[in-house]
């Protein structure tokens, strides 16, 4: 499981690392959520690779952290995912502006001569 | 210290966030409104700062601890959300509390009404930074960074227009990409270490086994590069200047000190983890801020002499000061930390003034003259209106508005570049200083970063002479521009603070090297943070 984790982290941050190297404004959109699916990834990685074990005590249940999942990388990751999420959206509203203003999608509001 | 005294230390981030949620709610017409909030919060910002100043500074000339912490939602320290209060935060509470007031007072003359929903953005930055000065955890200093960076993109974009957009482009990016590597950071450091509680990380550092060491490293440096993108360090600062000389002027005025949570990120974190000479890697990375910091200064030095126009110039200078401050920090950190500490305030409030004046300076030669009715100047004794009447020996009469901007202009001058008797030069002169007396052979290292510093003060003052002989004294037959009061009056208070940094250089330099030791007693933080006391302690427990 751990190689298939981390292949698919490392395929999400190469792809995302050479759309936002590109000149037009949707690839880097898409290069920036890409990289950010790959560091959600990456914070659920760093809390250790469990499979079936729940991350909260439920009600009755034993209180044994062999039992449990690391919680707290989880919870960082739902802040991650909803300000990487804004961000985006935030960042496609740029784009739209960007494009209407200087009527081309390249990064430098200019084409290259 | 009563139970409200005790609430206070949240109440810098609530009162911003709760009066820009309350402005969401007014209608966009409603402007008095609006600025009648937003003036109650700032203006409560100064004197809730204020509070917190000197509770720090009574407690501290008592000789008591002074660090005080906040539980939010009363869990204890390393589980749950902790606020620390102690010298270095009070004094950048205070730092944005007075530019979050100057910026406003001059929004309201104009700016404000160029885009919707200024004031709400303009709070939620200063929620922002406030939450990120007084957070004692890496994610809640990630999650403030976004607020404030949230709302600054919004703040950037402010105005709109073809040449904002464009650089509003670049800087999204730039930060969502940089919020991205914290993120990668925080966590490597929380896989490593088991914790994001900055006092708790600094306790863990020597259990951390050998093999992870290097897992450890690697996400402080990451974390270390997204601080360093926010304070525009060469190679990482490229899009600093083009970006602040985009945003309107109160957003680039309150920007100045955005750089600044770059190097109070680096100064608090790096400081507290890696200070210790008995940890196990001391010192780390304290080469690269300081030969990354001489590059940020070579830089910005020929950056602002090649810059064209004063918002670049503006720029630059924010980059020759983040320089200053990141290489004087990793040359050698205890003995120059009080002098970095007041480089630091001031010539942030330097840098902000500037960035107001520019505005002014430059509408005044495009002769763009405000419509709205204007406010008579003011008259405040150190801008020079003396000279507004010049006994005609000249033959030019020169009219008062003119003074005050280059009287104003050449203040900011000085204070940048360094040059006695101001606020800037004291602290200059502390730097090198403190540079001379670290050891007794001085390397060369040194000798490169003080030639440098001094080097970017000679570029600031031929740039700004340049720029100020072309802008100020060219004569021009183009309309008087008009100076209204809420213009005026931000410039002169952030000037009249820089002047009192001068006149109570004494008491001011003793509290930055209080600050500057209180960063070097790392015990004394761990353990207010790790022994701070519940509000409401489970029964069955002491």
């Amino acid at each position: 499981m751990e190689i298939v984790l981390a292949l698919a982290i490392g395929i999400l941050t190469g792809s995302g690392v050479w759309l936002i190297l590109r000149p037009r404004t949707f690839q880097v959109i898409v290069g920036l959520s890409l990289l950010s699916y790959a560091v959600n990834l990456f914070i659920y990685a760093m809390g250790r690779l469990r499979v079936d074990a729940p991350p909260v005590v439920g009600r009755g249940g034993s209180a044994d952290p062999s039992q449990l999942v690391d919680p707290l990388p989880q919870a960082l990751v739902l802040t991650a995912i909803v300000i990487s999420f804004a961000m985006t959206a935030l960042l496609l509203v740029v784009l739209l502006a960007s494009r209407g203003l200087t009527g081309t999608d390249h990064v430098d509001g200019k084409e290259p001569d | 210290m009563g139970a409200w005294s005790d609430q206070l230390i949240v109440a810098p981030i609530l009162v911003p966030l709760a009066a820009s949620g309350l402005l969401l709610l007014l209608e966009e017409r409603q402007k008095t409104a609006k600025r009648v909030i937003s003036a109650v919060a700032t203006l409560l910002l100064v004197l809730i700062s204020f509070l917190l100043f000197q509770g720090v500074v009574t407690a501290g000339m008592d000789g008591a601890p002074v660090t005080r912490t906040y539980l939010v939602g009363d869990w204890p320290a390393p589980f749950g959300i902790v606020l620390v209060v102690d010298w270095l935060s009070v004094l950048m509470l205070t730092l944005t509390g007075i530019l979050g007031f100057t910026s406003f007072l001059y929004a309201t003359a104009r700016w404000d009404a160029a885009g919707p929903r200024f004031h709400a953005l303009f709070l939620l930055q200063l929620a922002g930074l406030n939450g990120a000065f007084l957070t004692g955890d890496l994610f809640n200093l990630f999650v403030f960074f976004e607020v404030l960076l949230a709302a600054s993109y919004g703040l950037m974009l402010h105005g709109s227009g073809e040449a904002r957009v464009k650089a509003g482009l670049h800087y999204v990016s730039i930060n969502v990409a940089t919020s991205l590597l914290f993120l990668i950071g925080a966590s490597l450091i929380y896989g490593a270490a088991g914790t994001l509680n900055m006092a708790d990380l600094a306790t863990r550092i020597p259990a951390i086994p050998r093999s992870d060491l290097a897992l450890f490293q690697a996400g402080m440096g990451i974390l270390g590069i997204a601080f360093l993108v926010k304070a525009g360090m060469w190679p990482l600062g490229f899009w600093l200047p083009s970006t602040y000389s985009a945003a309107t002027p109160p957003a680039a005025a309150l920007f100045a000190i955005l750089s600044k949570v770059g190097i109070y990120a680096v100064l608090r974190v790096y400081l507290l983890l890696f200070g210790t000479t008995d940890s196990p890697m001391p010192n780390f990375g304290g080469e690269w801020l300081l030969y990354g910091g001489m590059a940020t200064i070579a830089f910005g030095t020929i950056g602002l002499l090649a810059a064209r126009t004063l918002s670049r110039l503006a720029g630059f200078s924010i980059i020759i000061s983040s320089g200053t401050l990141l290489a004087a920090l990793g040359s050698g950190e205890g003995a120059v930390l009080g002098a970095v500490l007041f480089y630091l305030v001031s010539s942030t409030l330097a840098l902000s003034a500037f960035y107001l004046l520019v505005e002014l300076v430059e509408r005044q030669e495009t002769g763009l003259v405000p419509s709205a009715v204007a406010e008579p100047v003011f008259d405040d004794e150190y801008v020079g209106t003396q000279s507004a009447i010049d006994d005609g020996e000249v033959g030019i009469v020169i009219p008062a508005t003119v003074a005050i901007l280059g009287g104003g202009f050449a203040f900011c001058a000085l204070l940048l570049a360094g040059l006695p008797p101001l606020s800037g030069f004291i602290a200059k002169f502390a730097i090198i200083d403190g540079l001379l007396g670290l050891d007794e052979r001085i390397a060369a290292s040194t000798w490169t970063l003080i030639a440098l510093i001094i080097l970017s003060g000679l570029a600031t003052l031929i740039a700004t002479t340049r720029a100020g002989i072309d802008l100020i004294w060219a004569p021009s037959d183009k309309p008087q521009p008009v100076l209204r009061i809420a213009e005026a009056a931000p410039v002169g208070l952030l000037l009249a603070i820089c002047l009192a940094l001068m006149i109570f250089a004494g008491p001011v330099m003793n509290y930055m090297e209080r600050t500057g030791r209180s960063l070097e007693d790392r015990e004394g933080y761990i353990r207010s943070v790790a022994g701070a006391a519940r509000a409401h302690p489970p029964a069955g427990q002491p």
